[in-house]
């Protein structure tokens, strides 16, 4: 079947005692749209923050177990170099205030002091911006600051800076509950097309997003993997009463 | 019955009203009479020798600030070039560490600065840099104003740091971008605004300062721009002219305290504007 490229061995994450996330195992395949769903506060932004090391970021957290991105753990990688194989977008639409759109895009390459020639960035910007579907909106305009843009844009926009790096994988987190619909299925359509180009895990609460985008789905619940297969078995035939339940709207 | 109770409470309500305003007006009153009094006695003395030569000696009319307005200009590049930069990295730091222990005994020592009497703050100056150096000196003027100008900094810096959100940050750290270079390239960017005004602030909170330049900057006849030589500053040359018993120095002094006015005026008027135009919109 499909390639693994990026898998969890009984990992848990927390912040102090506050154990968040118990023994995840779980299998993300290569050019797939993975979901992870559940109920709000069960653990599925811990989840994605662990796998690009955002988590570690506040101070009390702490991580048992290994996430292997490659076979190679990404807790013996360099955060910096796990960051620029994962990219995340973030629940609300967070471009840099004070940078344009172009720079906005290339702010991966600027940031990090990386050298590349202004026709590569140039073309890097444009390739980004044409699979995050924002090019036609804004090829006049790319010089004018990101905050201009509407908020469905501007999520476009983060989209297109993570995948200037060019990511193995990207992690969306809900990058839809802060939109409208028309910007969410214009989002949605989206994260559809780029799996030919880049592995997405999205973590979302709205089940039926799940059920229209995903490849595969997760569940979970209380800080458990309760259930993960085929987006398509987990909706109609699920295994686990809980999933049952939640998709029925029982709780959550 | 009813009736004459509204009355009264319209009554009320109006006399309060007029008195609110009036107190409103009695805050204003003093800032005009101040412009009125030094603009007054000031502008009559300020022609072009009053900006640009030195000042004549006694007896001799004419003479002008020049030394005065360079000197000021000195301590203010040496006390900003001290407090500016060291005032923004604390500032980052209690923003980054908000809740750490030495962030708290920094933020107590920053309060404690902020409220000590400048003329201590002198004192100290002259211990620390006139008495081991042997002479008064721009370089001890500028000291002290950068110690008086330091607890200003790092409050703008932190308080407009506290502001940007933590998005931001995570979205340059997402990008795989070190925590240094966050800082630098992301996070005071777009704090430059607000870290800019709270400089220009700093700097219109020393330009007036006479207490820490008595015993440090001295104040001296002559155009010096040897920073550790004594120097002469308006507010020392307002100081020493005014408390002199010539009237034609007084005039002088009024010249000089309404070019020292004019300047702060201009500085915190480029802080309001740059406030509004300089702005970032998250």
């Amino acid at each position: 079947m499909e390639s693994t490229v990026l898998r969890t061995e009984h990992f848990g994450a927390g912040f102090d005692d506050n154990q968040v996330l118990k023994d995840i195992n779980i299998v993300i395949p290569r050019n797939m749209i993975t979901a992870i769903m559940g109920p709000s506060g069960c653990g599925k932004t811990t989840l994605i923050r662990c796998m690009n090391r955002m988590h570690e970021l506040i101070p009390s957290a702490n991580v048992t177990g290994r996430i292997l991105l490659e076979e190679e753990n990404v807790f013996d990688i360099d955060p910096i170099i796990v960051r620029r194989k994962i990219g995340m977008v973030f629940q609300r639409p967070n471009p840099f205030p004070t940078m344009s759109i172009y720079d906005n895009v290339a702010a991966g390459y600027n940031l990090n002091g990386i050298r590349i020639s202004k026709s590569d960035k140039d073309s890097i910007v444009e390739e980004s911006l044409r699979k995050a579907a924002l090019w036609g909106e804004v090829k006049d305009s790319l010089h004018r600051k990101g905050t201009f843009l509407s908020g469905g844009q501007q999520q476009r926009l983060c989209i297109a800076r993570a995948l200037a790096m060019r990511p193995e994988i990207l992690l969306l987190d809900e990058p839809t509950s802060a939109l409208d619909p028309k910007s969410t299925s214009h989002i949605e359509e989206l994260v559809v097309q780029l799996k030919n180009a880049v592995t997405i895990i999205q973590v979302t609460h709205n089940i039926p997003q799940a059920a229209r985008i995903s490849d595969f789905t997760a569940f979970i619940y209380l800080g458990e993997l309760v259930e993960f297969g085929l987006t398509e078995k987990l909706f109609t035939v699920p295994k686990d009463k809980r999933t049952e339940e939640y998709l029925k709207g029982k709780f959550g | 019955m009813k009736e004459t109770g509204i009355h009264k409470r319209i009554l009320a309500d109006r006399l309060f009203k007029a008195l609110i305003v009036l107190l409103a007006c009695s805050c204003i009153l003093p800032m005009f009479l101040i412009l009125f009094f030094i603009t007054k006695y000031g502008i009559a003395v300020i022609d072009w020798n009053f900006l640009t030569k030195l000042p004549a000696p006694v007896g001799e009319l004419g003479g002008g600030i020049a030394n005065a307005i360079i000197g000021t200009a000195i301590l203010i590049a040496v006390a900003s070039v001290l407090a500016v930069p060291l005032g923004i990295l604390a500032g980052i730091y209690l923003a980054e560490y908000r809740k750490t222990r030495f962030a708290y005994l920094t933020r107590l020592s920053v309060e404690i600065i902020m409220g000590t009497p400048s003329i201590v703050i002198g004192i100290v100056a002259y211990i620390w840099v006139v008495m081991p150096m042997g002479s008064f000196s721009a370089l001890s003027g500028g000291i002290a104003l950068a110690i008086m100008m330091l607890p200003v900094m790092v409050m703008s810096t932190e308080e407009t740091l506290k502001l940007m959100p933590d998005s931001m940050k995570e979205a340059s750290l997402a990008l795989g971008v070190s925590y240094p270079r966050t800082i630098m390239k992301v996070i005071l960017p777009a704090g430059f605004s607000g870290i800019l005004t709270g400089t220009i602030l700093a700097i219109g909170r020393i330009a007036g300062e006479t207490a820490p330049l008595l015993f440090t900057a001295f104040g001296s006849p002559f155009m010096d721009t040897n920073i550790l030589k004594p120097v002469n500053s308006l507010p020392l040359m307002v100081f020493n002219y005014a408390t002199s018993p010539y009237p034609e120095w007084h005039a002088l002094a009024w010249g000089a305290s309404f070019v020292l006015l004019a300047f702060v005026l201009i500085l915190n008027l480029v802080a309001k504007v740059g406030m509004k135009k300089w702005k970032v919109r998250f």
